[in-house]
């Protein structure tokens, strides 16, 4: 695995929280994000007022962020916007987060719609929102993440 | 980056086999997959549980839970609620959609059928019952967390929805996180050495440090230095959930007064490599500062027990109120559970604050759900976790004050804050 960054083609290897695929537009966000209380399951708009990016949709966008905060209903708000369509087609972060996995894992068990979660080396993650942050929306991403073994991100071309 | 596969009991093996019914065998499957995300290698077993899964946020948590209902699964360790969505003892307060208190009733009927005991709390650690230290435990909702690992010294990973209803069923978690001592050691001091002991006598600083706390730790342990011995449950309470609304703290250390920190050098686990960030007073008027959203004295409500009140908390609002009525034109909330209500009905202080124009809340509360009443002005609270999640939710303006300064606006019918405290 490349230490340094995004490796040429823009491919890195990460940790699997929870499986599945998926592709869609990049969004970096600039602070952690709790789903309870920081996104609205009904329509996927970050509703934190705190937050840097209060007010952009994370529905279908592949959502990258450090790591999430706060409250341990943020699962159920992340299953909820799964089931409801409005969550986003996947999550990459740089430190685990079992509350973001659980969200995931359910959908997985009663819905059977799966949302991937995977985890990069912290160095990996960061070159990945530093360049391509500017471009938000314009930058497409792709997130395989198996049930055994590594998973794979990538800048689509 | 691949992980091992988690060692299973015979017990567990069974559970997962679906040999004691479906429900079971989706419950042990959520605890599996939990554990291996989190990279632990077996499961342990818990003694209590404390489940936030019942406060409705939506089709899929109810889907869940009737999953686990209707194959009559059945808890095997005693096991406390959260707050839930309505209000059962103050009905009248709903002001939501009728559809969505048949769901959010529905979802708390299913827990109770699975053996929970109806505390309806976010502060079970108020109740006589409560987790010993060094006892593993699974327990929900961020505050209950902290203070369970940090105050009382039990061990529970910070868990989410869910898996604490699966761990309650099974009786199993993963052994991994806040569960293993490696885990448990201080990985940030915050030195308050040089504060001014004026400040750090008064309530309001601690919710204050907990806000500040979260932003630097972010989900490392911190390491508390300089507050002396005995600092109040109530003061950690506030800290904590604070902490764990800026932050993700689920356990924090606190010299002299928890029980993990004997010394620096012990809640550190020895390493004396620690980063140290030393507090001066500025860095706590621009925590402070970020909790309010407004600098409007209009006045519309107040909300106060945010995590829920205990009977020391009212035993202030009662002696700050002094027997005077709050304003007319501001709606006064005060949150607590159906426990903490009874002792203090039986006080006589019901009465008295229902007097005062103070409307109890219990099972709930008011950020929440749709309970409080239209608000003209600002919102109030002496919680930092309220003031940080209640915009967003309920779409009001907020103000952080004391308790002391709550009380004197809801009298007064505008905002005012004692500023003393913070200047110098």
């Amino acid at each position: 695995m490349n230490k340094g960054g995004m490796s040429e083609g823009g491919i890195s290897e990460g940790r699997v929280l929870s499986p599945g695929e998926a592709r869609g537009a990049l969004i970096c966000l600039d602070e952690p994000l709790s789903f309870w209380g920081g996104v609205d399951s009904e329509t996927g708009l970050i509703i934190d007022q705190s937050h840097p990016q209060v007010g952009q949709n994370i529905a279908t966008k592949v959502l990258v962020m450090e790591r999430g905060r706060g409250s341990s209903s943020g699962s159920s708000v992340l299953a909820e916007a799964i089931r409801a369509g409005t969550g986003p087609a996947g999550i990459v972060l740089a430190v685990d987060d079992e509350i973001i996995a659980l969200g995931a894992i359910v959908a997985d068990e009663i819905y059977g719609i799966q949302m991937p979660v995977v985890v990069l080396d912290p160095a990996v993650h960061a070159s990945l929102c530093q360049d391509e942050r500017e471009v938000v929306g314009s930058v497409d991403i792709g997130v395989l993440a198996p049930m055994t073994g590594p998973a794979i991100v990538r800048i689509l071309p | 980056m691949s992980r091992g596969l988690v060692e299973l009991s015979e017990a567990d093996e069974a559970m997962l086999g679906g040999v004691l019914g479906e429900g079971l065998a989706l419950a042990m499957r959520v605890v599996t997959r939990v554990a291996t995300a989190m990279g632990a290698s077996k499961l342990l077993d818990i003694e209590s549980a404390h489940i936030d899964s019942c406060l409705d946020h939506g089709q899929a948590g109810v889907d869940f839970a009737a999953r686990l209902a209707k194959e009559r699964c059945q808890v095997r360790v005693p096991t406390t609620l959260n707050v839930s969505s309505l209000d059962l003892i103050h009905p009248e307060l709903y002001r939501g959609e009728p559809s969505t208190k048949i769901r959010a009733r529905r979802l708390m009927q299913y827990y109770e059928d699975m053996g929970c005991q109806p505390t309806w709390t976010c502060a079970p650690y108020q109740s006589e019952q409560r987790p010993d230290f060094g006892q593993h435990i699974a327990w929900a909702e961020s505050n209950a967390v902290v203070f369970a690992n940090s105050v009382l010294g039990a061990r529970t990973h910070r868990y989410g929805d869910f898996i604490d209803i699966c761990a309650a069923v099974t009786g199993r978690a993963p052994a991994a996180g806040l569960h293993l001592e490696e885990n448990r050691v201080g990985q940030i001091v915050l030195d308050v050495s040089g504060l001014r002991p004026s400040l750090v006598e008064v309530d309001v600083f601690y919710p204050v440090l907990g806000h500040l706390l979260g932003q630097l730790a972010g989900s490392r342990v911190p390491v508390i230095d300089g507050l002396g011995f005995g600092v109040s449950e109530d003061r950690l309470k506030a800290l904590g959930a604070a902490a764990a609304s800026s932050g993700s703290v689920g356990l924090f250390h606190c010299v002299g007064t928890t029980p993990e920190a004997p010394d620096l050098y012990t809640a550190c686990g020895g390493s004396t490599a620690v980063e140290r960030v030393v507090v001066d007073a500025e860095m706590l008027v621009r925590a402070r500062d970020m909790l309010s959203t407004s600098t409007n004295t209009e006045l519309g409500m107040v909300s106060l027990g945010t995590p829920h009140y205990s009977v020391r908390e009212f035993e202030r609002l009662v002696e700050l109120l002094a027997g005077r009525r709050t304003h007319q034109s501001v709606n006064v909330y005060a949150s607590t559970s159906r426990e903490v209500l009874t002792e203090i009905e039986l006080r006589g202080w019901v009465a008295y604050l229902e007097e005062a124009g103070v409307q109890l809340v219990t099972d709930t509360c008011t950020y929440i759900t749709p309970i409080i009443a239209d608000c003209h002005g600002v919102a109030m609270t002496d919680s930092a976790k309220w003031a940080h999640y209640a915009p967003g939710n309920i779409g009001v303006e907020v103000v952080f004050g004391a308790t002391e300064d709550c009380v004197e606006s809801a009298v007064l019918g505008r905002v005012v804050r004692d500023e003393g405290v913070w200047s110098q």
